[in-house]
């Protein structure tokens, strides 16, 4: 296997001292260069999922560990390999009205690329290029070209910003929480959009987001962070349907589902508080809160353990299973 | 009917701008009954917001209430001038508006910060009973005492979020308004501050009205829902009649339209983009996207009408 982006044991910190907070903590991960994946980074505000977005996409340095492009560390490689680093990886942030400049009109973010990154022989070729991915993205080219920023909605700036990483025909497409700040109703028409050029393009996808629903629909392998470590890893129907690991299984329970059969006592337990101080532990990040906690836990951080064929969780529940990564070390392929 | 603490008939809020009369909110009605839970969802721009503001009557120009009425138990609050309407709120109706929680003063200490109101409202309460009443309070919330002389900084958002409940609460108002009251929180926090909201209303059979955009945390939480598009209320029904027999065409899409834990498919989004509120489709604002749409759907605004009990829908399909 090739591998297109590898983090290894990727650590950031932010600060220094015992005020340092440990964003990311030994991350590991692997993107495949041939078999396309949609690999959903799930997590809270906190979990440092935003932190791995921006080291895997180079705009930020690791503490320790190092990202891999093709093999190669990003922070040791020459331009010609930015070069190419940028051609094949491309993101797709959370803000749609942030990304553009209100003075130009939409073409420009897309002919920019187009010009950069010398794709077309012609005006005519570039032109129906930016065409063909408006297209693809399901946006209609004559009510979008020639349009400032401001002229377009919230969904349709989003819908640009994919049009504009097509345009690239990336390996790779790391996509930050692109659906939260779009309308319920055209959140579904954007993911399905995600998962055409997935599916029609073979791109892969590193899809990060709090929104659990959303990667269940569109992903098949989840990466479930807690305060920077990696808490469950694996097949999504797995983890979204039968969670292991305590956190997983309050994060998945908290979510409100459309659905008014189960409505929520009140008189149910509150899960355990989380407004507590969130102190720097020994152990596993997670004890302060967990219903299961044991002594062990505020001792040793626990490795992945291969809980079923598919899947690794970070508990000490499971020790008795086999150790799949050692501490805090996860790759979805490792799993699945 | 004398359950209704909070009445909204036929109220618009437009928007003066240059290029003509926004309008956010175009001739709603409602109800609150006591101690009910009314959930107000729509997308952004659909009014939601700005209803919730006018009926604290604290529009800002250049926004204007044109016309409507806004009855709270036996107050005309649309009737009320600024003096009154300042004895009135915190005490009788409160807020919780979006994004209350980075709203704090963050050079005065929590304690402080929730005493204000009560001490502007009822002066001449002696300190002691001051302290009780805000050990009290913030008991309510699910906060320990020591809260009180901590600053904002020092707290998480979930906390924050509870500080500006206890506020709200503080005067045992009629209504609580709850403006998005946990978007910007994690799930698990936001199933807690929930659960708080809905131990302090069974404690004080206040009724709240949640405004949001969340349909699953409607689901989960209130027990009537009113659904707005384009500065309309389009559909007003139970929770149930409304999740499980949507009438309105964008209720049905829009529920259809939610990612769920369930069945996976293929994701179907409402097609097109939400009405311009400056220059309105004619007729029925939503017959644009509608899939159903009729040539008099162009031409009628479609009247709000019963169909069954406790429930209305303004579309010319059930006309």
């Amino acid at each position: 296997m090739t591998t297109l982006l590898e983090a290894r044991n990727l650590s950031r910190v932010f600060g220094s001292g015992p005020k340092a907070n440990v964003a990311l903590d030994h991350f590991s991960l692997t993107v495949d260069a041939n078999a396309s994946s949609f690999i959903a980074i799930a997590g809270e505000s906190g979990s440092g999922k935003t932190t791995l977005a921006r080291l895997l996409l180079g705009f930020d340095r690791p503490t320790s560990g190092e990202v891999l492009y093709r093999g190669r560390d990003m922070w040791k490689m020459p331009s010609r390999d930015w070069w190419q680093f940028r051609h094949e990886v491309q993101a797709i942030f959370q803000d749609p009205f942030e990304v553009f400049n209100p003075f130009y009109k939409v073409d420009h973010v897309l002919s920019v690329p187009i010009s950069k990154f010398r794709l077309a022989r012609s005006k005519a070729d570039a032109r129906s290029q930016i065409e063909n991915a408006l297209l693809a993205v399901g946006l209609r080219p004559e009510e979008t070209l020639g349009r400032y920023p401001h002229q377009l909605s919230g969904g349709q700036r989003q819908r640009l910003t994919v049009a504009r990483a097509l345009l690239l025909q990336p390996r790779l497409i790391i996509a930050d929480e692109p659906v939260s700040m779009v309308d319920a109703s055209l959140r579904a028409t954007i993911l399905e959009s995600l998962r055409k050029l997935h599916t029609d393009f073979g791109i892969s996808f590193l899809y990060i987001t709090h929104d659990l629903p959303t990667a269940y629909q569109i992903c098949s392998n989840i990466i479930v962070l807690y305060r920077g470590s990696v808490a469950e890893v694996g097949d999504v129907d797995l983890v979204i349907k039968t969670p292991r690991h305590p956190y997983s299984q309050l994060l998945i329970s908290s979510i409100p589902e459309p659905d008014v059969e189960t409505r929520w006592d009140d008189d149910e337990t509150l899960p355990s508080r989380s407004d507590v101080t969130l102190a720097p532990t020994r152990g596993c990040r997670f004890a302060d809160r967990c219903p299961a906690v044991m002594p062990m836990c505020r001792e040793t951080i626990p490795p992945l353990y291969h809980v079923d064929e598919k899947r690794a969780a970070a508990c000490f529940l499971y020790r008795d299973l086999p150790v799949l990564l050692p501490t805090g070390e996860a790759t979805p392929e490792a799993v699945v | 009917m004398t359950d209704e603490v909070l009445q909204i008939r036929d109220l618009r809020v437009y928007y003066h701008t240059p290029s003509g009369p926004v309008k956010a909110v175009d001739g709603i009605d409602f109800s609150l009954m006591r101690g009910e839970r009314f959930g107000l969802v729509g997308e952004s721009g659909s009014g939601k917001s700005t209803t919730a503001w006018a009926i604290m009557r604290m529009i800002k120009p250049p926004g204007v209430i044109e016309s409507g009425t806004i009855r709270l138990g036996d107050t005309q609050l649309s009737r009320l001038s600024q003096p009154e309407l300042r004895n009135v709120r915190l005490s009788e109706i409160a807020m919780v508006p979006q994004g209350a929680m980075n709203s704090l003063n963050p050079v005065m200490r929590v304690g402080d910060q929730i005493l204000d109101g009560i001490r502007t409202h009822r002066n001449g309460s002696a300190s002691r009973d001051l302290t009780e009443r805000l050990k009290d309070l913030l008991s309510m919330v699910g906060l320990p005492p020591h809260v009180m002389n901590l600053y904002p900084h020092e707290l998480s958002g979930g906390m924050k979020q509870r500080v500006c409940i206890a506020i709200a609460i503080s005067l045992q108002p009629k209504v609580v308004i709850a403006d998005e009251p946990t978007s910007a929180l994690d799930v698990v926090v936001q199933r807690q501050i929930m659960q708080t909201l809905s131990n302090i209303q069974r404690r004080l059979g206040a009724a709240i009205l949640l405004v949001g955009h969340d349909m699953g945390l409607m689901a989960k939480f209130v027990d009537r829902i009113g659904v707005m598009y384009g500065g309309k209320l389009v559909e007003v029904g139970s929770v149930r009649d409304i999740f499980l027999e949507p009438k309105h065409p964008y209720t049905q899409l829009l529920i259809s339209s939610l990612p769920s834990l369930d069945a996976k498919g293929v994701l179907r989004g409402i097609p097109g983009t939400p009405p311009s509120l400056l220059t309105p489709p004619p007729g029925c604002v939503f017959h644009p996207r509608c899939p159903h749409v009729m040539p008099r759907c162009s031409i009628e605004v479609p009247d709000p009408r019963m169909a069954g009990a406790e429930r209305w829908v303004a579309c010319h399909l059930y006309t």
